[in-house]
């Protein structure tokens, strides 16, 4: 029995009359692939804006190893080993790919305010380290060769690449990925789930948001399903592709961004 | 006394609520904090000042050429400075800042011409005549403030609410982009704003030089002060919020200049709006600034 | 050589408080820049200005505090308002903010207007002229070191991630509020340094030096100087405190040309005039070079 890495449960939200969520349960495993599906307006991104502080729930319990999350600061949730990706792409367009990801390693970073201002030799030191492991993380997705470029300057595909290097900078135990693959071709998609495979087999935890159903098929150890803010099925990815209910709730829709 | 004081605060509150509904027509239409709106209302008063002893003419068509004079600078602003920025997707602070020089343009234009010394209407142009009424002081000039103001916002409150004009204005608001996408002429209704508002300042500025009857070019600054505290105090983009935060200041100001100090008078406008502001940014009735494209 | 000399005599004798002032302006301006790297528009700097003043003022006229000890107090003084408005004031964010420390000014400068210890609308006169040209030379250099030092490290970082993406910098695990705060009360710092100063070369200050239009004018010199780095607001600095002078001929008309170069600024340099991509992008265009 695997470690649970986060846990929701009977987590509702409203805003004003409208109930976004209801009741919501259930676990990832640590060392898995988690996929949330559901048809648009489910409620999925709301989960991960819960679980990531920039919302608080109107009831129930978000626990991250154990502890609760309720009522903590995002940049603390953070620090507790929760990363993010968002559906919407929010790189920082006017620095370069290296400061991008270095802003990752923020709370990494060890040194005073006396080091700041006087150069000390521990200060060069965690600088330079700090620019080494991000250039590490860039070439890991393979930007380093871009990594002077400003963010701004990346098509599609290659922002993703930096989001994704940038949340991995923040050394999480679980990953939270808001569609990952929306814009990408086949091949990029293909080299995402190597990636991701990856990451899950150094111990990461990740937990995605995806419309590509051959996606997250191919790729999540488990699967939960979101439809009008209740989870209407839970399991791995047979049950649920074969569940009635699921089918019923995409009305047959076809996967394909 | 009291009834007094009350009138007064009334004439004044009327004066800022109009003052106030201009700002907010910008901000609530463009998404613009207009800061030279205090300026334009500066150069209405001169404007009028100038038909009345220029041209000699009578003065309610003097407010009438304060008005156009007013609205035909709102509009260039808009077409001149806003317009690029709208076309280049500046971020908010940014027009903001734009309007800071233009107003310091049109001050520093309106000293070097007119001079600092501040100007008055020449007697015989002001509304003549007084009322009493039981112990308080009742001026023909400012029942006639007091009815231009309310009557030039009932007929904006009007439009806005029940014409198709008003309801593109709304929804230009709520989002420009669905709005253009549903055929409505944004960028002409843009214009027409900043024409409309800036005329409402204009005419505001004619109203409060025949009320303190003095005109300088420093005029606008503190007026546009407190057109912020009002909008902030009434929310931002919302035309109710404007006139119950106009005449609340009005109120508020009086009192306090009548039973505190006089000066002390001008802060309670300051420290209100920052009260209000770390209680309730959006103000009693206002909505969110960041709104979708 | 000693003509040179002569001329420079004159020249000094002339211009000295000119150049002084050149220096404080730089400082306002850094000050303003600090804030706004971390995308925060306060106009609340010429009020920490005026504190910083007038705290120092006083402590030499009344206390007879030594001159060190009263620069550092007329840093520390806005610095401490500064931090009691900060924690709620910068919950706001654009707009709101600005308007929150604009009205905040405002309230400080009525504040000043009618205290009896402050002299009210005369103001304070009299004060010694204690400072000295290497003195500015000295602190702006300070400022420069420390915010240039900031800059390159992960606070620099922080600050320029919470200027573009405030949810994104969060989500990186940055403290928004603390470092928020942090260039907040640094700012008031200078900015109360950069007033203490003033104060010692110019015998007299009054409440209208550190109103609204103040606050603009600084604004406009960082705007103009160009937001991207350090050299910029030195130079919006030195010349929007130059040009009023050479201007002098306009007589009331020398604020329509500040006006006129602010909206001028922001119409066709967006960055404003030192834009180190813009002048690497159009050095490679003139030589071919690429970097």
């Amino acid at each position: 029995m695997s470690n649970t890495l986060l846990s929701i449960r009977n987590v509702s939200k409203r805003f004003g009359g409208l109930h976004v969520l209801q009741d919501v349960n259930f676990e990832v495993p640590a060392g898995s692939i988690y996929g949330l599906i559901g048809p648009n307006g489910a409620g999925k991104t709301t989960v991960f804006n819960l679980v990531t502080g920039l919302l608080q729930p109107n009831g129930g319990n978000i626990d991250f190893q154990g502890e609760s999350l309720l009522g903590l600061p995002s940049h603390r949730i953070t620090h507790r080993g929760i990363a993010r990706t968002f559906q919407n792409i929010r790189i920082f367009k006017e620095m370069d790919l290296l400061e991008n990801v270095m802003v990752g390693l923020h709370d990494h970073l060890e040194y005073g305010t006396l080091g700041l201002l006087f150069n000390t030799p521990g200060y060069c030191r965690a600088e330079k380290k700090a620019r080494e492991r991000a250039l590490e993380l860039l070439t890991w997705v393979g930007l380093d060769h871009k990594a002077d470029l400003l963010a701004d300057s990346l098509s599609y595909g290659d922002q993703r690449k930096l989001e994704f290097a940038r949340a991995l900078a923040t050394e999480p135990k679980l990953l939270l990925l808001d569609e990952p693959v929306a814009g990408m071709n086949p091949s990029e998609k293909t080299v995402l789930m190597e990636e991701i495979r990856n990451i899950r087999d150094r111990g990461y935890g990740v937990f995605m948001i995806e419309h590509d159903m051959r996606f997250v098929m191919g790729l999540c150890d488990r699967i939960a399903v979101l439809n009008f803010g209740r989870i209407i099925a839970e399991g791995n990815p047979d049950q649920i592709r074969n569940n009635p209910d699921v089918i019923e709730a995409y009305l047959g829709k076809e996967d394909d961004q | 006394m009291l009834e007094q004081q009350l009138l007064n605060a009334l004439t004044l509150g009327s004066v800022y609520a109009l003052f106030a509904l201009g700002f907010t027509l910008v901000f609530g239409v463009l998404a613009v904090i207009n800061l030279s709106h205090g300026a334009l209302f500066m150069v209405g008063s001169y404007a009028a000042l100038a038909m009345v002893t220029r041209f000699n003419a009578p003065l309610w068509l003097a407010m009438l050429g304060a008005m156009l004079v007013s609205g035909t600078l709102g509009l260039l602003v808009d077409v001149l400075v806003l317009k690029p920025l709208r076309l280049r997707n500046a971020p908010h602070l940014i027009p903001m800042i734009a309007t800071i020089g233009v107003s310091i343009m049109l001050t520093s234009a309106a000293q070097g011409l007119f001079g600092a010394e501040a100007m008055r209407f020449p007697e015989e142009t002001l509304p003549a005549g007084e009322y009493i009424v039981g112990d308080v002081h009742v001026r023909a000039l400012e029942i006639a403030i007091v009815l231009i103001s309310f009557i030039l916002m009932a007929v904006m409150f009007t439009i806005l609410k029940r014409t198709q004009l008003g309801r593109a204005l709304r929804a230009i608001s709520e989002s420009p982009k669905a709005a253009w996408l549903l055929g409505i002429p944004v960028e002409r209704l843009f214009h027409a704003t900043s024409f409309v508002a800036s005329a409402l300042g204009g005419i505001a500025g004619v109203l409060i030089a025949l009320d303190f009857n003095a005109i300088t070019p420093g005029m606008g600054q503190p007026m546009l002060h407190k057109g912020v505290a009002v909008i902030i105090l009434g929310g931002m983009g919302d035309i109710r919020g404007a006139l119950i935060g106009g005449l609340f200041l009005g109120f508020a100001e009086v009192i306090s200049k009548a039973y505190l100090s006089s000066q002390m008078g001008d802060a309670v406008a300051f420290g209100l709006l920052f009260l209000i502001l770390l209680v309730r940014p959006a103000g009693l009735f206002g909505r969110q600034l960041e709104r979708k494209a | 050589m000693s003509s040179m000399a002569t001329w420079f005599n004159d020249f000094w004798s002339t211009y000295s408080t000119l150049v002084f002032t050149v220096g404080v302006h730089a400082m306002m301006a850094l000050s303003l820049w600090l804030t706004l790297s971390c995308g925060l528009l306060s106009l609340a700097n010429a009020a920490f200005m005026g504190i910083g003043a007038y705290a120092s003022a006083l402590l030499t006229l009344q206390a007879g505090w030594s001159f060190p000890a009263v620069l550092l107090a007329g840093g520390v003084a806005p610095a401490l308002v500064a931090l009691v408005i900060g924690v709620p004031v910068l919950r706001l964010s654009g707009v709101y903010l600005a308007m929150a420390t604009l009205a905040f000014g405002e309230v400080v400068r009525i504040t000043i207007l009618n205290m009896d210890i402050t002299g009210g609308p005369e103001g304070l006169n009299g004060i010694p002229l204690a400072t000295e040209g290497w003195h500015i030379l000295l602190l702006l250099a300070l400022t420069i070191y420390v915010l240039h030092r900031l800059r390159r490290s992960k606070v620099g970082r922080a600050f320029e991630s919470i200027k573009e993406d405030e949810v994104a910098a969060r989500l990186m695990g940055i403290n928004v509020a603390r470092y928020k705060l942090l260039a907040f009360v640094l700012g008031s710092f200078i900015a109360g340094v950069a007033g203490a100063l003033n104060a010692h070369f110019t015998f007299f200050i009054s409440p209208r030096e550190y109103g609204f239009e103040n606050a603009v004018d600084f604004l406009t010199m960082t705007v103009l100087g160009g937001t991207s780095g350090l050299v910029g607001p030195i130079l919006g600095g030195t010349i929007l405190t130059l040009l009023p002078e050479l201007l002098r001929f306009l007589h009331d008309f020398r604020s329509l040309v500040n006006g006129a170069v602010l909206v001028l600024v922001v119409l066709f340099l967006p960055k404003g005039i030192w834009e180190p991509r813009r002048v690497r992008a159009w050095w490679v265009r003139r030589t071919g070079v690429s970097k």
